[in-house]
């Protein structure tokens, strides 16, 4: 009940936080990774700055959403001086109520544009 | 590039750029190394320009989250809040209204062009001395300098006066000031509406009227100009509209009208009763002017040695037009609130410290959880701006409200507005000076906690050291100080006060009402005409329940000097006329009795005392030991001239003297003359025009009925200035009382401020010494030695300010002797007071940390280590 109304309350949730989510949805990731993830997602139409990127992952970090991991990923590609996030359980919550939003919001609007269609 | 952008990440908050700036530095650097030489500018301006937005929303971020903070902790510690917002309102508040005032009256130039050059010109001594217009012109005499001199640009001349309004509702008596057609365009302000006076006699029947007039008598028509207003009976055309905020030559003015003169005015040098108004040539300065001007003076004292050999200048600036007393008063108002300021300052000061120390714990914890130093001091910051600008806030409110209390200290002589607004400058000074104070103080706590955070937690409460306690040492000093200078101040004017109102003023105030009725001229010439009226009002009023005795006099004490003319007694040679002046009123009978002024010998004015009677006079006591000292006075006889009439009178009695320039001033000896036997052509200012009315009852009941009599007796008849002589007397003492308030109001806020300053570094000490005064009751100490130590404590900090406070209190009464009416400023009395009531003051803030002190208990004061 409490974990539902503090997803309530952060939705709906800026564009940036939204797609940093999606690209830490698929496993713990860099930041530039971050933005390397988003420009590909969005087929270059978003790329994030720095510090948008940055302002962003400390509200998410502030509000429980995303974590550092204690132990850094190790192999290949994986340089440990970075410094890596990964969502968390909650972080998961809140970007499928956002996706839920989001849908719902879809669908209203297909039906509000079919229904205009059928009148005319 | 990347050496750029890493210093450009220093807009971002310390504590942001810390955990994130080598992560966007090195992202920064895929990026830039990814993109082309084209690319790569336009990476970094976009970069730039979103870390500038990013950065605000940053800094945005954590001043919602210390203001939240601020919220929860201030109203937490509740009191200490308030008691910071409160000094700080106080302090604030009275320093700016103080200063907007003196800045009002003393530094802000009159609202006329290049008013620096704008000087007036009247009559004064030949030996200088005196402020301000010592005695009017007279038309020959303006004229010969305004020829003579080459310093002024241009000269006008105006008269005052006061004419009955008629027309539109009830009569109304207003100031106006008839001007020579140099004067307004010399002032340099031109007219809103209309035009002014043009040379010439064509302007005779034509006002110019002030823009309050307009408003209240013409609702603001802008079609005003050409319509008729009826003066004193006659009838007059508005040509022009001045605009708001012009006054000239002061705020009671509301009409102009046009003052030429005939060749007959030149003719007696003696007839004084205009003043002058110029501007400097440019390159002249005031003090050449005035050499000029004193030359033409010497030579028309050689000239016409009969008139003018005791004739010499007043000249002065427009702008310093005002009584050198209101002048020190103000001085001593900025110097009180600046004390004020002070420890409005230290108090603060001494408060933030306080709490400080409590909170040093609470930071120390904060600080080893990992809180960087810059955040700490970031929310300090924010809490002691926020303190200081509710207070500043709260301080504008008592400074708008302040401001009217002021308002006596504005000297009617200058042509300004009746009071000043809030000087927004001054506040935000004030406010400045206190956010300093805030921000000083408030810093403290994390400069430590910067240092000392773990050692504050291995020590438990005692830490905070010594340093701190002796800052707080001082600032307590300080108050008691400044507290001492205040207290000594208000009291040394205090006394001065009591002493001016102890003064007798020679007549009993109570139960007199008083109002004006200004008898027209022409309407009025005849003195039968007056007479009638007289008579008529008089009889009726005297009818009205509750009245004991009614008379009417040329002007009442204290608000009219007198005329002062000069006598000549037989067998006694003639002196100066201006030094040997006597105040003279012509009076109806029973004057002496409803004033309350004693008969001494003989009789009083008479019903009889007639045009056909034998010419008589009321003389006062000290006329009478002027002039026939240690003689019989009755039935002696003096040459008095009234006009061009010059007539023998006889002394049919003698009263007490009367302070008719006021409690304060020297009075001249005063002579009473029956008002039925003033000559045909006596000037409309010798009429007797107040009516006095002894009565017991109410008196708004009575000023109605009085209204109707005069209303019956002629319907156009305005009745002006209706007050009590209480009332009179009041307004004589008035700024004083004014600055006695303020004042005074300064001095308790000083005593509660310290004496609370006390409280809080007493009550702190113990606090802080609870384990060591544990130890001693343990170990067997008696408590009331243990209390004893606790106020030996406060005598000493009072001790150390009540020194240098007297010694600076001394000082400043010494430059203000002037106000302190022949009190000493070294008054034993008033130090000894002073002194006194800081030194309990001092005791009562100790008492309550005494007592605690007495009852820690040794068992939890040790258990705590």
């Amino acid at each position: 009940m409490r974990e539902d109304e503090n997803v309530e309350a952060l939705l709906p949730l800026p564009l940036a936080a939204f797609h940093i989510l999606i690209a830490l949805s698929a496993g713990e990731c860099h930041g530039y990774g971050i933005i390397l993830d988003v420009e590909a997602r969005t087929s270059g139409a978003l790329r994030l700055s720095p510090g948008t990127l940055y302002r962003t992952i400390e509200r998410l970090l502030e509000d429980g959403l995303i974590e550092e991991p204690r132990k850094k990923p190790s192999g290949p590609g994986n340089d440990p001086r970075r410094r890596y996030y990964r969502i968390t359980p909650f972080g998961t919550a809140v970007a499928h109520a956002e996706t839920r939003r989001l849908a719902d919001l879809v669908r209203l609007a297909r039906h509000a544009w079919r229904a205009a269609g059928e009148s005319s | 590039m990347i050496r750029l952008y890493r210093a450009l990440l220093h807009v971002y908050p310390k504590s942001f750029r810390v955990e994130y700036g080598d992560e966007m530095v090195a992202v920064f650097g895929h990026a830039y190394a990814d993109a082309t030489p084209l690319g790569r500018i336009r990476l970094f301006l976009t970069a730039a320009g979103d870390d500038v937005l990013n950065a605000l929303a940053v800094h945005w971020g954590i001043l919602v989250q210390d203001l939240r903070y601020t919220a929860r902790t201030l109203n937490r510690a509740r009191g200490f809040a308030l008691t910071a917002i409160l000094v700080t309102a106080l302090g604030v508040g009275a320093n700016t209204a103080a200063f907007s005032v003196a800045d009002f009256v003393l530094l802000r130039p009159l609202a006329f062009p290049d008013p620096d050059t704008l000087v007036r010109l009247c009559e004064g001594p030949r030996t200088g001395g005196g402020w301000g217009c010592m005695n009017q012109l007279s038309p020959a005499n303006y004229r010969d300098f305004k020829t003579m001199s080459s310093s002024l640009e241009d000269m006008g001349a105006f008269a005052s006066d006061a004419v009955n309004l008629v027309g539109g509702g009830e009569p109304q008596r207003l100031a106006i000031t008839p001007v020579t057609f140099e004067v307004l365009p010399l002032l340099g302000v031109k007219p809103a509406l209309g035009r002014v006076f043009e040379s010439g006699d064509g302007d005779r029947n034509a006002v110019v009227i002030s823009q309050g007039l307009w408003n209240s008598q013409f609702g603001g028509d802008r079609a005003v100009l050409g319509r008729t207003v009826n003066l004193n009976g006659a009838t007059y055309t508005v040509i022009g509209v001045m605009p708001g905020g012009f006054y000239f030559p002061t705020r009671e003015t509301q009409l102009w009208t046009a003052l030429a003169f005939r060749q007959e005015d030149f003719a007696n040098r003696t007839a004084s009763y205009i003043e002058a108004v110029g501007r400097l040539k440019q390159g002249v300065t005031f003090e050449q002017a005035r050499a000029e001007l004193e030359l033409i003076a010497d030579r028309l004292a050689r000239e016409y040695p009969q008139t003018n050999e005791e004739t010499g200048i007043s000249f002065f600036r427009m702008r310093d037009y005002m009584s050198p007393r209101i002048r020190l008063m103000l001085i001593a108002l900025g110097g009180a609130s600046l004390c004020l300021l002070l420890l409005t300052c230290a108090n603060l000061a001494n408060l933030l410290l306080a709490r400080a120390a409590a909170r040093e714990r609470e930071l120390a914890v904060r600080a080893a959880l990992g809180a960087g130093r810059e955040r700490l001091m970031r929310q300090l910051i924010t809490e002691s701006v926020i303190l200081t600008l509710l207070g500043g806030t709260a301080g504008v409110v008592v400074a708008a409200s302040a401001v009217p209390l002021f308002s006596s200290l504005v000297p009617p002589t200058l042509p300004i507005a009746s009071q000043p607004g809030v000087d927004l400058r001054v506040l935000a000074l004030a406010v400045l000076f206190t956010v300093l104070t805030g921000l000083g103080f408030g810093l403290l706590p994390a400069v430590r906690a910067g240092r000392t955070e773990f050692a504050a937690l291995r020590e438990g409460n005692r830490a905070g050291g010594g340093a701190r306690q002796r800052v707080r040492a001082v600032l307590v000093t300080v108050e008691v100080a400044m507290s001492v200078i205040l207290l000594t101040t208000s009291g040394l004017l205090i006394r001065a006060v009591s002493r001016v109102q102890d003064i007798n003023p020679g007549f009993a105030p109570q139960n007199v009402l008083t109002l004006r009725t200004a008898l027209p001229r022409p309407k009025y010439d005849s003195p039968l005409r007056r007479g009638q009226f007289y008579e008529r009002v008089l009889s009726e009023v005297r009818a009205l329940p509750g009245v004991q005795s009614a008379a009417f006099t040329t002007g009442l004490p204290m608000a009219v000097p007198g005329l002062i003319t000069g006598v000549e007694i037989p067998g006694r040679e003639v002196r100066s006329g201006r030094s040997e002046g006597v105040s003279h009123r012509w009076v109806t009978p029973q004057y002496f009795r409803t004033m309350g002024i004693p008969l001494h010998r003989g009789r009083d004015v008479a019903h009889g005392d007639t045009g056909d009677s034998a010419s008589v006079a009321v003389v006062s006591a000290s006329f009478a030991e002027r002039y026939w000292p240690g003689q019989d006075p009755i039935g002696k006889t003096f040459l008095h001239r009234v006009a061009r009439v010059r007539e023998t009178r006889t002394v049919a009695g003698v009263v007490g003297d009367v302070k008719v320039r006021g409690l304060e001033r020297n009075s001249e000896p005063q002579i009473y003359l029956p008002a039925r036997q003033a000559p045909e052509e006596s000037p409309a200012t010798f009429d007797p025009k107040d009516l006095v009315i002894r009565h017991s009852g109410r008196t708004d009941a009575l000023v109605t009925a009085v209204r109707q009599i005069v209303r019956a007796a002629d319907p156009e008849q305005p009745i002006s200035d209706v007050r009590t002589m209480d009332e009179v007397l009041a307004r004589d003492t008035a700024t004083r009382r004014g600055q006695l308030h303020v004042l005074g109001a300064f001095a308790v806020v000083a005593v509660l401020l310290s004496g609370v300053g006390i409280y809080g570094l007493l009550a702190y000490a113990v606090s802080q010494r609870s384990q060591e005064i544990g130890v001693r009751l343990a170990l067997g100490a008696e408590p009331s030695r243990v209390s004893r130590m606790i106020f030996a404590d406060g005598m000493r900090l009072a001790l150390f300010g009540l020194v240098p406070g007297i010694l600076v209190a001394y000082l400043a009464a010494r430059g203000m002797s002037a106000l302190l009416f022949g009190i000493s400023p070294g008054d034993p009395a008033t130090f000894g007071t002073a002194a006194a009531v800081a030194l309990l003051m001092t005791f009562a803030g100790s008492l309550v940390p005494a007592l605690r002190a007495v009852r820690v208990s040794p068992m939890s004061a040790l258990r705590t280590e």
